[in-house]
């Protein structure tokens, strides 16, 4: 290679090397704020590796599996609420998974299903037994990245009715 | 070793090459785009959870990997133009951003369409979303300078430095939904071992995959033949061709 290619080559080469480490660096450092939500465990003990941790008041978004039987419908309104827990995978909930719950009012995503993941924003608030919940203003959900026909998922055992409204319900709140 | 591929350096043969393997490309383009998207939109079985909705993927996940993959093939080009100097290296970029920025916006905007029913928002500022929402300024920045100077050969110069700048946005985009927290799902394809996908869901997806690749190939070829023709323009080969044209046109005429 001629001496004038092999100079481009090498200032081409630190300048990208130079972007790379940047960049590398810059998302590092910002690497929490870039997260969409806050897990449960994060809200109760803090960030893994910063300790931040949400004031009770602020507005966050919290992102979990809904935690089944945990979904409590009212009757009359389109009040709801639901425990969330960890995502990981594989699917599984235990008696001590730390869990916050949800209170919501308004229609649930189709996706909407016990042990499906949801990302909710909200106000971390304060119960007066103590207890931390999220009061949410938006609830949305997040689907995983398999994909399989009806039968499949019948003959593997998974639940995916959708939420069923009744008029009553419905009325309870116009938009 | 690159012996071979010293004529091509020549715009005029990589010109007649192009026109030579265009017709193939769009024969063979057609072809698995049709079976591709017949087959996914009527008879890929629907989603168990998402039902016929998700049979955007079949356009939505092949448009996000080719803005990616074209954004790569810019990238390659403006480093060899870059490094040696190498004209029809600019011609080339030039003719794939306006096909990568396209695919981008269709990303986009699928993505968003699918969104809605599902997530239940059209939008979110998550890494994902927001970093390839970035790949589309980064087109649209490269485009915009390869048009801002007369000088073909500075414009080429200046876009070039942009597009290896903004190459480092390819692996964050790639990676966004494992390093952070995110709404939009993990990959489903291009997963190491198997992809999270019934075989007869995934079959299609390949043809589709395979025929927006082939049309996206196309359409840089058309663009490459008439870059090099504009880059070219004073060079009596353009004009010998111009000229057989005319005649050819006006033989027709009569």
């Amino acid at each position: 290679m001629n001496p004038r290619r092999k100079k481009r080559l090498t200032i081409v080469g630190s300048v990208l090397v130079g972007i790379a480490v940047v960049a590398g660096l810059v998302l590092y450092a910002l690497s929490q704020n870039i997260d969409l939500f806050y897990n449960p465990t994060e809200i109760t003990q803090g960030k893994a590796d910063s300790g931040i941790k949400p004031k009770v008041g602020q507005r966050i978004r919290i992102g979990g599996l809904v935690v089944p039987d945990t979904v409590k419908r009212d009757s009359e309104s389109l009040k709801v609420s639901f425990s969330l827990s960890d995502m990981k995978m594989p699917i599984v909930f235990d008696e001590s998974d730390l869990v916050i719950s949800v209170h919501y009012e308004g229609i649930l995503p189709d996706l909407f299903r016990e042990g499906q993941g949801i990302v909710a924003n909200g106000t971390l608030t304060r119960s007066s037994s103590g207890e931390l919940y999220v009061e949410a203003s938006e609830v949305l959900a997040k689907h995983d990245e398999n994909y399989m026909p009806a039968e499949l998922a019948d003959a593997a055992g998974k639940d995916y009715k959708k939420l069923e409204y009744s008029d009553k319900q419905l009325d309870s709140k116009s938009y | 070793m690159w012996k071979w591929l010293h004529p091509y350096a020549n715009p005029e043969v990589s010109y007649h090459f192009a026109g030579k393997i265009l017709p193939w490309l769009s024969a063979l383009a057609a072809l698995l785009l049709s079976i591709g998207l017949i087959w996914a939109l009527a008879f890929a079985p629907a989603d168990y959870q998402q039902g016929d909705s998700f049979r955007i993927f079949y356009i939505h996940v092949p448009a996000a990997s080719l803005s990616m993959g074209i954004y790569f093939g810019m990238a390659i080009a403006a480093f060899t133009s870059l490094v040696w100097q190498f004209k029809l290296a600019d011609a080339s970029a030039a003719a794939m951003a306006p096909v990568g920025a396209t695919f981008t916006a269709i990303a986009l905007i699928t993505g968003a369409a699918w969104g809605k029913p599902m997530w239940g928002t059209w939008w979110i500022w998550d890494a994902r979303l927001t970093s390839e929402l970035i790949l589309l300024f980064l087109y649209l920045g490269v485009i915009a300078l390869q048009n801002a100077f007369e000088d073909k050969n500075l414009a080429g110069k200046a876009a070039g430095i942009l597009t290896l700048v903004g190459v480092i946005n390819l692996p964050i985009i790639k990676y966004s939904v494992e390093w952070w927290n995110t709404l939009h799902q993990g990959s489903t394809i291009s997963k190491l071992g198997r992809p999270s996908m019934s075989v007869d869901m995934l079959w299609p997806f390949v043809f589709c995959f395979l025929g927006f690749i082939l049309l996206v190939s196309v359409i840089i070829c058309i663009r490459f033949r008439s870059e090099i023709l504009t880059r070219n323009s004073i060079r009596p080969w353009v004009r010998t061709l111009v000229s057989q044209h005319l005649t050819q046109e006006k033989a027709n005429e009569v």
